[in-house]
């Protein structure tokens, strides 16, 4: 018979070992993360001012600006969204709510799942070959947007069908018993619950889109505009290409002015995703 | 529970902002440096796009000039990509890009697709590059190199694995090799004025298309050698020990007067712009390569490449009608 004492001894040691370990494992990450924004801040902080917000870049660092990045970037992820948004909900919800389940409907389940995981960069092909050249859109915003949107449809139609999946059975049944036709059930009962979960894939999207420089690269983003984009069809630069051109600079303030450029796009995707939680948890309120 | 949670979420975002703004008002800008040349007043309201592409060497000069261009000009749209001397000219050579940049001359081979493609173009020299050598800051033995040497180390049959190799009163340690990209119109020049071909080159190299990772590398390796731009290594003379060339005439170091006059030879090289005679039929496009060969060329020296004699120019603008 084991000795009790020792026993009971042993098992709180491992129990706090483990609650060590996983402790720590959460921390290091944030701890790299911490590192990583004060590298940031110490070295770019100097250059955040209110002309580097309506500046346009400069070979001279401490005149350059980032407003014609931000603006196309804006653009850019705002024209995906118009495009990507409502093609992605409509087809997870033909996926989920109105196609029969037979072995065409998996097949285009499963390809939709692969091409969540293709690299970028193919994708920046196929807009150059398909959009900038069959379609003659050329190097414009326009064709940056529907290569981008080609990109993170999978990702929110993956993320719209598990949402739709979540709604239990019930919910759905209590609606057809109430008389309520198949739409008027998708659009009052499926889509709403479904909302936190469909923000949760846009939100993802949306900053993966942000983020992006190597397709848009081969679409035709250029690296210096000397204008604001007037159109969807005009040229444009995006703030992750303006971040590479300042760091291939061979100076090192210009390299200090891509920090200040990244805390600027950090505090971009940070809007974004706040803004979404919001969203997301109000509407959990509402349907909770 | 709820509503508490967003109010946190609020405040830290509404915190964030004002942080944000703060930091805006306490961060006056730096003091301008030297004033920029005042351009020569074009006629105004000129309106059209340019589509500029092609060579990353090229990129900063045609940047600094379309900065100036634009404050004379500001509806003239001028977009500059970075694909490469060869990417800029396979776009240029089907009719997508109105100015090609460019680190070397355009090879015959590309000059056929522009023929095919009905596509009139004029060449430009715009600056001096001067290809630099580098090694170590740390390194004390190497002074020189002449240009046999040179070769011995970079052709593509090389035996070449130690600095003894190179010269016997060398340490007996490897050299480590940095060099850009295959994809670079830098790697193209030194490979064909090193080893008399363009693009053959020794395996064992680290390549890079980022100039910046190639100086971190060379800084950071003792028996490291490496070449790339003058540009770069104007700004990390610090950390960088440069190596003078040695061509026949007696080891010479890469200056802004020894590439300007051509005594750094045979690494010196000239940059082109080349435009396509549909594009300088427009206005806009001839106002600004005019505007690049008379008061553009002030900028040259700013961004660290090296200004052609006077002479060049005027034939570039003679080439204007």
């Amino acid at each position: 018979m084991r000795n009790p004492i020792s026993y009971n001894k042993r098992r709180e040691f491992s129990n706090k070992l483990a609650h060590l370990l996983f402790a720590t494992a959460a921390f290091v990450s944030i701890f790299v993360l911490v590192i990583l924004l004060s590298d940031l801040i110490a070295r770019g902080s100097r250059f955040i001012n209110w002309e580097f917000f309506i500046n346009f870049p400069s070979r001279f660092a401490s005149k350059s600006g980032i407003l014609p990045a931000m603006l196309g970037s804006l653009w850019l992820v705002v024209l995906t969204a118009l495009i990507s948004i409502p093609l992605s909900i409509s087809a997870a919800v033909y996926l989920e709510e109105y196609a029969m389940e037979n072995r065409f409907t998996r097949f285009i389940k499963i390809n939709i799942s692969n091409l969540a995981g293709v690299p970028s960069i193919v994708y920046g092909i196929l807009g150059l070959s398909f959009f900038v050249r069959t379609l003659g859109l050329g190097r414009s915003i326009l064709s940056g947007a529907l290569t981008m949107s080609l990109l993170i449809m999978p990702i929110m139609i993956v993320a719209t069908q598990e949402a739709i999946r979540m709604i239990p059975a019930s919910l759905r049944e209590g609606s057809y018993a109430l008389g309520a036709s198949k739409w008027k059930t998708v659009k009052g009962i499926v889509l709403p619950s479904a909302l936190p979960g469909i923000l949760t894939g846009v939100i993802l999207a949306i900053s993966r889109a942000l983020g992006e420089s190597a397709p848009l690269l081969l679409v035709g983003a250029f690296s210096f505009v000397s204008t604001l984009p007037k159109g969807i069809m005009d040229s444009f630069i995006v703030m992750p290409i303006q971040i590479y051109t300042w760091m291939s600079k061979p100076s090192a303030d210009f390299r200090d002015l891509t920090a200040a450029a990244i805390m600027v796009l950090m505090a971009l995707l940070l809007t974004l995703n706040m803004t979404a939680i919001i969203i997301r948890n109000k509407f959990q309120q509402t349907y909770e | 529970m709820k509503s508490t949670l967003r109010k946190k979420w609020m405040t830290t975002f509404i915190l964030l902002l004002v942080a944000l703004l703060t930091l805006s008002a306490c961060n006056t800008p730096a003091p301008a440096p030297a004033p920029t040349p005042t351009p020569t007043p074009a006629p105004a309201k000129l309106t059209g796009d340019i589509i500029i592409d092609g060579s990353s060497t090229v990129f900063p000069i045609t940047e600094a000039v379309a900065e100036e261009f634009r404050k004379v000009n500001p509806d003239v749209k001028i977009s500059i990509g970075v694909s490469g001397t060869g990417g800029g000219f396979k776009k240029f050579t089907i009719g997508e890009t109105d100015i090609s940049n460019a680190s070397r001359p355009i090879k015959e081979s590309e000059a056929a697709v522009a023929k095919e493609n009905k596509i009139d173009f004029v060449e430009f020299k715009i600056a001096f590059d001067g290809l630099s050598v580098m090694v170590n800051k740390s390194n004390d033995f190497v002074d020189s190199l002449t240009m046999d040497e040179l070769k011995a180390i970079w052709n593509p049959e090389s035996t070449v694995k130690t600095w003894r190799d190179v010269r016997a009163a060398w340490p007996n340690e490897p050299i480590k090799l940095y060099a850009p990209g295959t994809d670079s119109g830098t790697f193209d020049y030194f490979t064909e004025v090193v080893n008399g071909k363009s693009g053959a080159v020794r395996t064992d190299f680290t390549p890079s298309e980022d100039d910046n990772v190639l100086v971190q590398g060379i800084a950071g390796d003792k028996y490291s050698l490496g070449f790339f731009g003058f540009a770069y290594y104007v700004e990390n003379k610090d950390i960088l020990k440069i190596v003078k060339i040695d061509a026949g005439k007696g080891p010479i170091e890469p200056t802004f007067d020894t590439i300007k006059d051509g005594t750094y030879a045979p690494l010196s090289r000239p940059v082109f712009m080349y435009v396509t005679e549909k594009a300088l039929a427009k206005e806009h496009v001839n106002a600004f390569v005019k505007y690049f060969l008379t008061d553009g060329t002030d900028l040259i020296k700013e961004v660290g490449y090296v200004q052609l004699e006077e002479s060049l120019y005027a034939e570039g603008l003679a080439k204007l009608k």
